[in-house]
Protein backbone atom coordinates (compact mmCIF):
# COMPACT_ATOMS: atom_id res chain seq x y z
CA UNK A 1 0.00 0.00 0.00
CA UNK A 2 2.67 2.39 1.06
CA UNK A 3 5.05 1.36 -1.68
CA UNK A 4 2.68 2.41 -4.42
CA UNK A 5 2.72 6.01 -3.22
CA UNK A 6 6.50 6.36 -3.65
CA UNK A 7 7.48 7.80 -6.99
CA UNK A 8 10.18 6.28 -9.19
CA UNK A 9 12.49 9.17 -8.53
CA UNK A 10 12.32 8.66 -4.79
CA UNK A 11 12.85 4.93 -5.21
CA UNK A 12 15.95 5.58 -7.28
CA UNK A 13 17.25 8.01 -4.64
CA UNK A 14 16.79 5.48 -1.87
CA UNK A 15 18.39 2.71 -3.89
CA UNK A 16 21.35 4.91 -4.84
CA UNK A 17 21.97 6.02 -1.27
CA UNK A 18 21.76 2.42 -0.06
CA UNK A 19 24.30 1.28 -2.62
CA UNK A 20 26.63 4.16 -1.78
CA UNK A 21 26.41 3.45 1.95
CA UNK A 22 27.03 -0.27 1.56
CA UNK A 23 29.95 0.36 -0.77
CA UNK A 24 31.53 2.79 1.71
CA UNK A 25 31.16 0.49 4.67
CA UNK A 26 32.37 -2.46 2.65
CA UNK A 27 35.37 -0.44 1.52
CA UNK A 28 36.21 0.58 5.09
CA UNK A 29 36.02 -2.99 6.35
CA UNK A 30 37.96 -4.37 3.40
CA UNK A 31 40.65 -1.77 4.04
CA UNK A 32 41.07 -2.76 7.69
CA UNK A 33 41.12 -6.43 6.79
CA UNK A 34 43.63 -5.88 4.01
CA UNK A 35 45.95 -3.87 6.27
CA UNK A 36 45.88 -6.51 9.00
CA UNK A 37 46.37 -9.46 6.66
CA UNK A 38 49.03 -7.76 4.53
CA UNK A 39 51.14 -6.62 7.47
CA UNK A 40 50.82 -9.96 9.26
CA UNK A 41 51.62 -12.08 6.20
CA UNK A 42 54.64 -9.94 5.35
CA UNK A 43 55.75 -9.45 8.93
CA UNK A 44 55.21 -12.62 10.94
CA UNK A 45 57.66 -14.79 8.92
CA UNK A 46 60.37 -12.23 9.67
CA UNK A 47 59.82 -12.25 13.42
CA UNK A 48 62.39 -14.58 14.90
CA UNK A 49 63.73 -15.09 18.38
CA UNK A 50 67.08 -13.74 17.26
CA UNK A 51 65.45 -10.55 16.00
CA UNK A 52 63.61 -10.05 19.27
CA UNK A 53 66.45 -10.87 21.61
CA UNK A 54 69.57 -9.26 20.20
CA UNK A 55 71.03 -5.87 19.42
CA UNK A 56 72.06 -5.06 15.85
CA UNK A 57 75.68 -5.75 15.03
CA UNK A 58 77.48 -4.54 11.94
CA UNK A 59 80.28 -7.08 12.45
CA UNK A 60 78.06 -10.09 12.06
CA UNK A 61 75.53 -8.28 9.83
CA UNK A 62 72.78 -9.08 12.30
CA UNK A 63 69.71 -6.96 12.90
CA UNK A 64 68.03 -7.20 16.28
CA UNK A 65 65.33 -5.01 17.73
CA UNK A 66 65.72 -5.72 21.44
CA UNK A 67 67.14 -2.22 22.09
CA UNK A 68 64.17 -0.66 20.29
CA UNK A 69 61.72 -2.74 22.32
CA UNK A 70 63.43 -1.72 25.56
CA UNK A 71 63.57 1.93 24.49
CA UNK A 72 59.84 1.84 23.83
CA UNK A 73 59.22 0.38 27.28
CA UNK A 74 61.46 2.99 28.93
CA UNK A 75 59.82 5.88 27.15
CA UNK A 76 56.33 4.62 27.98
CA UNK A 77 57.24 4.32 31.67
CA UNK A 78 58.96 7.71 31.83
CA UNK A 79 56.15 9.49 30.00
CA UNK A 80 53.40 7.98 32.13
CA UNK A 81 55.26 8.73 35.37
CA UNK A 82 55.39 12.40 34.48
CA UNK A 83 52.11 12.85 32.64
CA UNK A 84 49.87 11.13 35.19
CA UNK A 85 50.42 13.51 38.13
CA UNK A 86 50.27 16.52 35.82
CA UNK A 87 47.16 15.46 33.94
CA UNK A 88 45.26 14.16 36.95
CA UNK A 89 46.25 17.24 38.96
CA UNK A 90 45.02 19.55 36.23
CA UNK A 91 41.73 17.66 36.01
CA UNK A 92 41.28 17.81 39.80
CA UNK A 93 41.96 21.52 39.75
CA UNK A 94 39.36 22.07 37.04
CA UNK A 95 36.58 20.05 38.65
CA UNK A 96 37.28 20.51 42.38
CA UNK A 97 39.00 23.84 42.87
CA UNK A 98 38.46 26.25 40.02
CA UNK A 99 35.65 28.70 40.68
CA UNK A 100 36.57 31.23 38.07
CA UNK A 101 34.80 30.24 34.83
CA UNK A 102 37.27 32.27 32.81
CA UNK A 103 40.26 30.32 34.13
CA UNK A 104 38.50 27.03 33.41
CA UNK A 105 37.72 28.00 29.84
CA UNK A 106 41.28 29.22 29.24
CA UNK A 107 42.73 25.93 30.50
CA UNK A 108 40.26 23.88 28.47
CA UNK A 109 40.96 25.93 25.38
CA UNK A 110 44.69 25.40 25.90
CA UNK A 111 44.15 21.64 26.18
CA UNK A 112 42.11 21.61 22.97
CA UNK A 113 44.81 23.58 21.17
CA UNK A 114 47.46 21.14 22.40
CA UNK A 115 45.56 18.13 21.10
CA UNK A 116 45.35 19.68 17.64
CA UNK A 117 49.04 20.47 17.22
CA UNK A 118 50.80 18.08 14.81
CA UNK A 119 53.51 15.87 16.24
CA UNK A 120 56.23 17.29 14.00
CA UNK A 121 55.80 20.65 15.75
CA UNK A 122 56.07 18.95 19.13
CA UNK A 123 59.26 17.36 17.89
CA UNK A 124 60.68 20.69 16.83
CA UNK A 125 59.83 22.55 20.03
CA UNK A 126 60.91 19.55 22.10
CA UNK A 127 64.27 19.66 20.36
CA UNK A 128 64.65 23.41 20.96
CA UNK A 129 63.44 23.41 24.55
CA UNK A 130 64.32 20.06 26.12
CA UNK A 131 67.37 19.05 24.08
CA UNK A 132 69.00 22.44 23.64
CA UNK A 133 67.64 24.91 26.22
CA UNK A 134 67.46 22.44 29.13
CA UNK A 135 70.56 20.73 27.75
CA UNK A 136 69.18 17.20 27.93
CA UNK A 137 70.76 16.44 24.52
CA UNK A 138 69.07 14.00 22.17
CA UNK A 139 67.88 11.47 24.71
CA UNK A 140 64.94 9.23 25.49
CA UNK A 141 64.16 11.45 28.47
CA UNK A 142 63.85 14.53 26.24
CA UNK A 143 61.59 12.45 23.99
CA UNK A 144 59.51 11.36 26.96
CA UNK A 145 59.06 14.96 28.11
CA UNK A 146 57.93 15.93 24.61
CA UNK A 147 55.40 13.09 24.71
CA UNK A 148 54.23 14.32 28.12
CA UNK A 149 53.05 17.58 26.55
CA UNK A 150 51.37 15.63 23.75
CA UNK A 151 49.50 13.31 26.08
CA UNK A 152 48.62 15.84 28.74
CA UNK A 153 45.25 16.77 27.15
CA UNK A 154 44.27 13.09 26.82
CA UNK A 155 44.93 12.19 30.46
CA UNK A 156 43.33 15.43 31.58
CA UNK A 157 40.16 14.86 29.58
CA UNK A 158 39.59 11.22 30.54
CA UNK A 159 40.18 12.02 34.23
CA UNK A 160 37.86 15.00 34.04
CA UNK A 161 35.11 12.90 32.44
CA UNK A 162 35.27 10.36 35.23
CA UNK A 163 35.52 13.02 37.97
CA UNK A 164 32.23 14.39 36.71
CA UNK A 165 30.58 11.03 37.40
CA UNK A 166 31.56 11.07 41.10
CA UNK A 167 28.26 12.04 42.77
CA UNK A 168 28.18 15.47 44.36
CA UNK A 169 26.61 13.94 47.48
CA UNK A 170 29.84 12.00 48.20
CA UNK A 171 31.74 15.27 48.34
CA UNK A 172 29.12 16.88 50.54
CA UNK A 173 29.18 13.84 52.80
CA UNK A 174 32.93 14.14 53.26
CA UNK A 175 32.67 17.86 53.98
CA UNK A 176 29.82 17.21 56.38
CA UNK A 177 31.99 14.80 58.35
CA UNK A 178 34.52 17.59 58.76
CA UNK A 179 37.05 16.69 56.08
CA UNK A 180 39.06 19.47 54.50
CA UNK A 181 39.09 19.83 50.73
CA UNK A 182 42.38 17.98 50.29
CA UNK A 183 41.30 15.09 52.50
CA UNK A 184 38.02 14.90 50.59
CA UNK A 185 39.90 14.75 47.27
CA UNK A 186 42.33 12.13 48.54
CA UNK A 187 39.76 9.81 50.06
CA UNK A 188 36.64 10.35 47.96
CA UNK A 189 37.36 11.94 44.60
CA UNK A 190 40.60 10.28 43.51
CA UNK A 191 39.46 6.68 44.22
CA UNK A 192 36.32 7.47 42.24
CA UNK A 193 38.17 8.46 39.10
CA UNK A 194 40.47 5.43 38.80
CA UNK A 195 38.71 4.37 35.61
CA UNK A 196 39.41 7.70 33.95
CA UNK A 197 43.05 7.55 34.94
CA UNK A 198 43.42 4.00 33.62
CA UNK A 199 41.68 4.88 30.35
CA UNK A 200 43.96 7.89 29.99
CA UNK A 201 46.98 5.64 30.57
CA UNK A 202 45.90 3.17 27.90
CA UNK A 203 45.16 5.86 25.33
CA UNK A 204 48.53 7.46 26.07
CA UNK A 205 50.35 4.14 25.67
CA UNK A 206 48.67 3.71 22.29
CA UNK A 207 49.72 7.16 21.23
CA UNK A 208 53.31 6.72 22.45
CA UNK A 209 53.61 3.39 20.61
CA UNK A 210 52.52 5.04 17.37
CA UNK A 211 54.49 8.24 17.66
CA UNK A 212 57.45 8.83 15.41
CA UNK A 213 57.69 12.41 14.13
CA UNK A 214 57.96 13.91 17.61
CA UNK A 215 60.66 11.46 18.63
CA UNK A 216 62.90 11.67 15.59
CA UNK A 217 64.63 14.88 16.71
CA UNK A 218 64.19 14.53 20.47
CA UNK A 219 65.02 10.89 21.17
CA UNK A 220 67.11 10.15 18.10
CA UNK A 221 67.65 6.76 16.50
CA UNK A 222 70.48 4.86 18.16
CA UNK A 223 70.12 1.12 18.71
CA UNK A 224 72.34 0.62 21.78
CA UNK A 225 71.37 -1.85 24.48
CA UNK A 226 70.97 0.01 27.79
CA UNK A 227 69.47 -0.29 31.25
CA UNK A 228 66.61 2.05 32.06
CA UNK A 229 68.53 4.95 33.60
CA UNK A 230 71.37 4.78 31.13
CA UNK A 231 68.79 4.38 28.37
CA UNK A 232 66.80 7.44 29.37
CA UNK A 233 69.95 9.55 29.34
CA UNK A 234 71.09 8.42 25.91
CA UNK A 235 69.67 8.58 22.43
CA UNK A 236 67.56 5.68 21.25
CA UNK A 237 64.94 4.64 18.70
CA UNK A 238 61.51 3.37 19.72
CA UNK A 239 59.88 0.65 17.61
CA UNK A 240 58.11 3.12 15.32
CA UNK A 241 61.23 5.21 14.74
CA UNK A 242 63.20 2.01 14.11
CA UNK A 243 60.58 0.95 11.55
CA UNK A 244 60.98 4.25 9.75
CA UNK A 245 64.77 4.07 9.75
CA UNK A 246 64.88 0.45 8.54
CA UNK A 247 62.31 1.03 5.79
CA UNK A 248 63.25 4.47 4.52
CA UNK A 249 66.96 4.83 5.10
CA UNK A 250 68.26 1.25 5.02
CA UNK A 251 65.76 -0.51 2.76
CA UNK A 252 65.45 -3.42 5.22
CA UNK A 253 61.81 -4.15 4.48
CA UNK A 254 61.80 -7.56 6.16
CA UNK A 255 62.74 -6.05 9.51
CA UNK A 256 60.38 -3.12 8.93
CA UNK A 257 57.45 -5.47 8.36
CA UNK A 258 58.38 -7.55 11.38
CA UNK A 259 58.22 -4.39 13.49
CA UNK A 260 54.99 -3.36 11.76
CA UNK A 261 53.43 -6.73 12.65
CA UNK A 262 54.51 -6.32 16.28
CA UNK A 263 53.10 -2.79 16.37
CA UNK A 264 49.86 -4.02 14.83
CA UNK A 265 49.46 -6.68 17.52
CA UNK A 266 50.28 -4.12 20.23
CA UNK A 267 47.71 -1.70 18.79
CA UNK A 268 45.06 -4.42 18.87
CA UNK A 269 45.98 -5.25 22.47
CA UNK A 270 45.77 -1.58 23.47
CA UNK A 271 42.34 -1.23 21.82
CA UNK A 272 41.05 -4.44 23.39
CA UNK A 273 42.29 -3.38 26.83
CA UNK A 274 40.65 0.02 26.46
CA UNK A 275 37.36 -1.59 25.44
CA UNK A 276 37.58 -4.08 28.30
CA UNK A 277 38.35 -1.40 30.89
CA UNK A 278 35.45 0.70 29.64
CA UNK A 279 33.10 -2.28 29.81
CA UNK A 280 34.35 -3.39 33.24
CA UNK A 281 33.95 -0.02 34.91
CA UNK A 282 30.60 0.62 33.29
CA UNK A 283 29.37 -2.68 34.67
CA UNK A 284 30.78 -1.95 38.12
CA UNK A 285 29.19 1.47 38.14
CA UNK A 286 25.76 0.23 37.20
CA UNK A 287 25.63 -2.15 40.19
CA UNK B 1 46.31 23.28 64.78
CA UNK B 2 43.52 24.82 62.80
CA UNK B 3 45.87 27.37 61.34
CA UNK B 4 48.27 24.66 60.24
CA UNK B 5 45.46 22.87 58.45
CA UNK B 6 44.48 26.05 56.70
CA UNK B 7 48.03 26.64 55.51
CA UNK B 8 48.20 23.08 54.20
CA UNK B 9 44.94 23.56 52.30
CA UNK B 10 46.20 26.77 50.73
CA UNK B 11 49.49 25.17 49.71
CA UNK B 12 47.70 22.24 48.11
CA UNK B 13 45.29 24.57 46.36
CA UNK B 14 48.33 26.38 44.99
CA UNK B 15 49.91 23.15 43.77
CA UNK B 16 46.76 22.13 41.92
CA UNK B 17 46.47 25.60 40.42
CA UNK B 18 50.00 25.27 39.04
CA UNK B 19 49.22 21.82 37.65
CA UNK B 20 46.11 23.24 36.01
CA UNK B 21 48.03 26.07 34.43
CA UNK B 22 50.70 23.77 32.97
CA UNK B 23 48.66 23.19 29.80
CA UNK B 24 48.41 26.94 29.29
CA UNK B 25 52.17 27.15 29.92
CA UNK B 26 52.81 24.48 27.28
CA UNK B 27 50.74 26.28 24.66
CA UNK B 28 52.58 29.52 25.43
CA UNK B 29 55.94 27.74 25.34
CA UNK B 30 55.22 26.24 21.93
CA UNK B 31 53.89 29.50 20.48
CA UNK B 32 56.76 31.60 21.84
CA UNK B 33 59.42 29.16 20.67
CA UNK B 34 57.95 28.90 17.19
CA UNK B 35 57.56 32.66 16.79
CA UNK B 36 60.97 33.53 18.22
CA UNK B 37 62.81 30.93 16.17
CA UNK B 38 60.67 31.37 13.06
CA UNK B 39 60.76 35.14 12.61
CA UNK B 40 64.50 35.74 11.93
CA UNK B 41 64.64 33.71 8.72
CA UNK B 42 61.44 35.29 7.39
CA UNK B 43 62.97 38.70 8.08
CA UNK B 44 66.18 37.83 6.31
CA UNK B 45 64.57 36.21 3.29
CA UNK B 46 61.68 38.68 3.09
CA UNK B 47 58.12 37.57 3.75
CA UNK B 48 57.02 37.82 0.09
CA UNK B 49 60.01 35.86 -1.21
CA UNK B 50 59.55 33.31 1.55
CA UNK B 51 55.83 32.69 1.22
CA UNK B 52 55.48 33.11 -2.54
CA UNK B 53 58.90 32.06 -3.83
CA UNK B 54 58.51 29.10 -6.14
CA UNK B 55 62.01 27.74 -5.67
CA UNK B 56 63.41 25.88 -2.67
CA UNK B 57 67.07 24.95 -2.99
CA UNK B 58 68.47 25.27 0.49
CA UNK B 59 71.71 23.41 -0.13
CA UNK B 60 72.86 24.99 -3.41
CA UNK B 61 75.62 27.60 -3.47
CA UNK B 62 73.08 30.34 -4.12
CA UNK B 63 70.27 29.12 -1.88
CA UNK B 64 66.61 29.94 -2.55
CA UNK B 65 64.04 29.75 0.19
CA UNK B 66 60.60 29.90 -1.37
CA UNK B 67 58.00 27.71 0.31
CA UNK B 68 55.07 28.19 -2.06
CA UNK B 69 55.53 24.61 -3.36
CA UNK B 70 55.19 23.25 0.20
CA UNK B 71 52.19 25.40 1.02
CA UNK B 72 50.37 24.45 -2.17
CA UNK B 73 51.28 20.78 -1.79
CA UNK B 74 49.91 20.75 1.75
CA UNK B 75 46.71 22.44 0.60
CA UNK B 76 46.22 20.22 -2.46
CA UNK B 77 47.14 17.09 -0.56
CA UNK B 78 44.70 17.90 2.21
CA UNK B 79 41.95 18.85 -0.23
CA UNK B 80 42.47 15.61 -2.14
CA UNK B 81 42.38 13.55 1.03
CA UNK B 82 39.16 15.29 2.09
CA UNK B 83 37.53 14.77 -1.32
CA UNK B 84 38.38 11.09 -1.19
CA UNK B 85 38.04 10.30 2.49
CA UNK B 86 35.07 12.39 3.63
CA UNK B 87 32.38 10.89 1.35
CA UNK B 88 33.40 7.36 2.30
CA UNK B 89 33.66 8.25 5.97
CA UNK B 90 30.39 10.17 5.99
CA UNK B 91 28.38 7.45 4.24
CA UNK B 92 29.89 4.79 6.51
CA UNK B 93 28.97 6.92 9.53
CA UNK B 94 25.34 7.21 8.42
CA UNK B 95 25.13 3.46 7.94
CA UNK B 96 26.79 2.69 11.27
CA UNK B 97 24.83 5.25 13.26
CA UNK B 98 21.40 4.57 11.78
CA UNK B 99 21.10 1.26 9.96
CA UNK B 100 23.69 -1.24 11.19
CA UNK B 101 22.46 -3.90 13.64
CA UNK B 102 24.11 -3.44 17.08
CA UNK B 103 26.47 -6.42 16.79
CA UNK B 104 27.73 -5.45 13.34
CA UNK B 105 28.09 -1.88 14.57
CA UNK B 106 30.27 -3.03 17.46
CA UNK B 107 32.50 -5.10 15.18
CA UNK B 108 32.93 -2.37 12.56
CA UNK B 109 33.39 0.20 15.32
CA UNK B 110 36.28 -1.85 16.70
CA UNK B 111 37.77 -2.08 13.21
CA UNK B 112 37.55 1.69 12.81
CA UNK B 113 39.23 2.18 16.21
CA UNK B 114 42.02 -0.10 15.06
CA UNK B 115 42.40 1.99 11.93
CA UNK B 116 42.79 5.04 14.17
CA UNK B 117 45.38 3.31 16.33
CA UNK B 118 47.70 2.00 13.62
CA UNK B 119 50.96 3.99 13.76
CA UNK B 120 51.47 6.35 10.83
CA UNK B 121 54.76 4.70 9.87
CA UNK B 122 52.88 1.45 9.25
CA UNK B 123 50.62 3.29 6.79
CA UNK B 124 53.74 4.72 5.24
CA UNK B 125 55.34 1.29 4.95
CA UNK B 126 52.30 -0.33 3.34
CA UNK B 127 51.97 2.71 1.07
CA UNK B 128 55.59 2.40 0.02
CA UNK B 129 55.25 -1.25 -0.97
CA UNK B 130 51.68 -1.40 -2.30
CA UNK B 131 50.53 2.04 -3.36
CA UNK B 132 53.71 3.44 -4.88
CA UNK B 133 54.42 0.47 -7.20
CA UNK B 134 50.68 0.23 -7.90
CA UNK B 135 50.50 3.84 -9.09
CA UNK B 136 53.66 3.40 -11.13
CA UNK B 137 52.23 0.43 -13.00
CA UNK B 138 48.67 1.72 -13.28
CA UNK B 139 49.60 5.07 -14.78
CA UNK B 140 52.85 4.09 -16.44
CA UNK B 141 54.98 6.75 -14.78
CA UNK B 142 58.65 6.31 -13.84
CA UNK B 143 58.14 6.78 -10.09
CA UNK B 144 54.95 6.13 -8.16
CA UNK B 145 56.03 8.18 -5.15
CA UNK B 146 53.77 11.14 -5.84
CA UNK B 147 51.14 13.53 -4.58
CA UNK B 148 48.51 10.95 -5.54
CA UNK B 149 50.05 8.30 -3.26
CA UNK B 150 50.16 10.81 -0.41
CA UNK B 151 46.52 11.76 -0.99
CA UNK B 152 45.38 8.13 -0.83
CA UNK B 153 47.36 7.47 2.37
CA UNK B 154 46.01 10.65 3.98
CA UNK B 155 42.46 9.78 2.94
CA UNK B 156 42.79 6.44 4.72
CA UNK B 157 44.31 8.05 7.77
CA UNK B 158 41.54 10.63 8.23
CA UNK B 159 38.80 8.03 7.72
CA UNK B 160 38.53 6.96 11.39
CA UNK B 161 38.27 10.54 12.73
CA UNK B 162 35.64 11.44 10.15
CA UNK B 163 33.61 8.30 10.89
CA UNK B 164 33.81 8.61 14.69
CA UNK B 165 32.95 12.30 14.95
CA UNK B 166 30.13 12.12 12.36
CA UNK B 167 28.69 9.08 14.12
CA UNK B 168 28.62 10.88 17.45
CA UNK B 169 26.83 13.82 15.83
CA UNK B 170 24.30 11.60 14.03
CA UNK B 171 23.55 9.57 17.14
CA UNK B 172 22.77 12.77 19.05
CA UNK B 173 19.93 13.74 16.67
CA UNK B 174 16.66 13.65 18.66
CA UNK B 175 14.60 10.61 17.79
CA UNK B 176 11.46 12.76 17.53
CA UNK B 177 12.80 14.42 14.37
CA UNK B 178 13.18 11.07 12.69
CA UNK B 179 9.86 9.76 13.98
CA UNK B 180 8.08 12.84 12.63
CA UNK B 181 9.67 12.40 9.23
CA UNK B 182 8.76 8.70 9.13
CA UNK B 183 5.20 9.46 10.18
CA UNK B 184 4.89 11.91 7.29
CA UNK B 185 5.63 9.07 4.91
CA UNK B 186 9.33 9.42 4.21
CA UNK B 187 11.26 6.17 3.87
CA UNK B 188 13.96 5.47 6.47
CA UNK B 189 16.83 6.22 4.07
CA UNK B 190 15.21 9.53 3.04
CA UNK B 191 14.77 10.36 6.71
CA UNK B 192 18.43 9.72 7.52
CA UNK B 193 19.75 11.85 4.69
CA UNK B 194 17.16 14.65 4.63
CA UNK B 195 16.39 14.99 8.34
CA UNK B 196 19.14 13.43 10.48
CA UNK B 197 22.08 14.65 8.40
CA UNK B 198 20.95 18.30 8.23
CA UNK B 199 20.23 18.20 11.98
CA UNK B 200 23.75 16.93 12.62
CA UNK B 201 25.46 19.20 10.13
CA UNK B 202 27.57 21.13 12.63
CA UNK B 203 28.98 17.91 14.04
CA UNK B 204 29.68 16.58 10.56
CA UNK B 205 31.39 19.84 9.65
CA UNK B 206 33.51 19.43 12.78
CA UNK B 207 34.44 15.93 11.56
CA UNK B 208 35.59 17.35 8.23
CA UNK B 209 37.63 20.09 9.89
CA UNK B 210 39.20 17.55 12.24
CA UNK B 211 40.13 15.53 9.17
CA UNK B 212 41.72 18.60 7.61
CA UNK B 213 43.79 19.14 10.75
CA UNK B 214 44.93 15.51 10.80
CA UNK B 215 45.84 15.56 7.10
CA UNK B 216 47.79 18.80 7.13
CA UNK B 217 49.75 17.78 10.23
CA UNK B 218 50.73 14.28 9.16
CA UNK B 219 54.45 13.92 8.50
CA UNK B 220 55.92 10.43 8.57
CA UNK B 221 53.48 8.48 6.41
CA UNK B 222 53.50 11.23 3.82
CA UNK B 223 57.29 11.42 3.86
CA UNK B 224 57.49 7.72 3.01
CA UNK B 225 55.21 7.83 -0.04
CA UNK B 226 55.47 11.32 -1.56
CA UNK B 227 59.01 11.16 -2.96
CA UNK B 228 60.04 14.27 -1.05
CA UNK B 229 61.26 16.52 -3.88
CA UNK B 230 60.49 20.24 -3.66
CA UNK B 231 58.41 20.45 -6.86
CA UNK B 232 55.37 22.57 -7.45
CA UNK B 233 52.47 20.20 -6.78
CA UNK B 234 51.27 18.01 -9.59
CA UNK B 235 49.35 14.81 -9.10
CA UNK B 236 51.94 12.40 -10.54
CA UNK B 237 55.06 14.20 -9.36
CA UNK B 238 57.21 13.86 -6.30
CA UNK B 239 56.24 16.54 -3.85
CA UNK B 240 57.15 17.85 -0.44
CA UNK B 241 54.66 18.97 2.22
CA UNK B 242 55.13 21.61 4.92
CA UNK B 243 55.56 18.85 7.49
CA UNK B 244 57.99 16.78 5.45
CA UNK B 245 60.03 19.85 4.52
CA UNK B 246 60.74 20.32 8.21
CA UNK B 247 61.32 16.65 8.93
CA UNK B 248 63.56 15.83 6.00
CA UNK B 249 66.18 18.56 6.36
CA UNK B 250 66.23 19.10 10.10
CA UNK B 251 68.88 16.51 10.88
CA UNK B 252 71.61 18.02 8.69
CA UNK B 253 70.60 21.68 8.48
CA UNK B 254 72.48 24.68 9.83
CA UNK B 255 72.46 28.47 9.74
CA UNK B 256 69.81 30.21 7.66
CA UNK B 257 68.58 26.89 6.27
CA UNK B 258 67.79 25.68 9.80
CA UNK B 259 66.10 28.95 10.66
CA UNK B 260 64.04 28.72 7.48
CA UNK B 261 62.84 25.29 8.63
CA UNK B 262 61.62 26.86 11.87
CA UNK B 263 59.80 29.46 9.78
CA UNK B 264 58.09 26.66 7.84
CA UNK B 265 56.99 25.17 11.16
CA UNK B 266 55.62 28.56 12.14
CA UNK B 267 53.57 28.75 8.92
CA UNK B 268 52.26 25.23 9.60
CA UNK B 269 51.41 26.24 13.17
CA UNK B 270 49.40 29.23 11.92
CA UNK B 271 47.46 26.94 9.59
CA UNK B 272 46.73 24.62 12.52
CA UNK B 273 45.58 27.47 14.76
CA UNK B 274 43.18 28.60 12.04
CA UNK B 275 41.85 25.06 11.65
CA UNK B 276 41.47 24.66 15.42
CA UNK B 277 39.50 27.89 15.66
CA UNK B 278 37.17 26.65 12.91
CA UNK B 279 36.83 23.29 14.64
CA UNK B 280 35.91 24.94 17.94
CA UNK B 281 33.33 27.08 16.18
CA UNK B 282 31.58 24.03 14.73
CA UNK B 283 31.86 21.99 17.91
CA UNK B 284 30.35 24.79 19.95
CA UNK B 285 27.50 25.20 17.51
CA UNK B 286 26.86 21.48 17.49
CA UNK B 287 26.77 21.45 21.31
CA UNK B 288 24.38 24.39 21.50
CA UNK B 289 21.89 22.47 19.44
Amino acid sequence: MQKKTISGKRKAYVALMRVLMFTSVFFTCALVLFLIVFVMVKGIPNVSWELLSTAPSYLSGRIGILPDILNTVYIVIATLLVVLPLGVGAAVYLTEYAKNKRVVSIIEYAAETLSGIPSIIYGLVGMLFFCQFLNLQTSLFAGALTLVIMNLPTVMRTTQESLKTVPQSYREGAFGLGAGRWRMIRTVVLPGCVDGIITGCILSVGRILGESAALLFTAGFAHALNGIFEGLASSGATLTVALYVYAKEQGEFGVAFAIAAILMVLTMLVNLTAAFVGWYFKKRRSI
Amino acid sequence: MKNKKKVLETVIHGIFLILGLITVGCVLLISVYLVVSGIPAIREIGIIDFLFGKEWSSTSSDPEYGILPFILTSIYGTAGAILLGVPIGFLSAVYLAKIAPPKLKAVIGAAVSLLAGIPSVVYGLVGMLVLVPGIRMLFGIPDGASLLAAIVVLAVMILPSVIKVSMTALEAVPKEYEDASLALGATPVETYFRVSVPAAKSGIAAAVVLGIGRAIGEAMAVMMVSGNVANMPSIFQSVRFLTTAVASEMSYSSGLQRQALFSIALVLFLFILLINATLNFFLKRSKEK
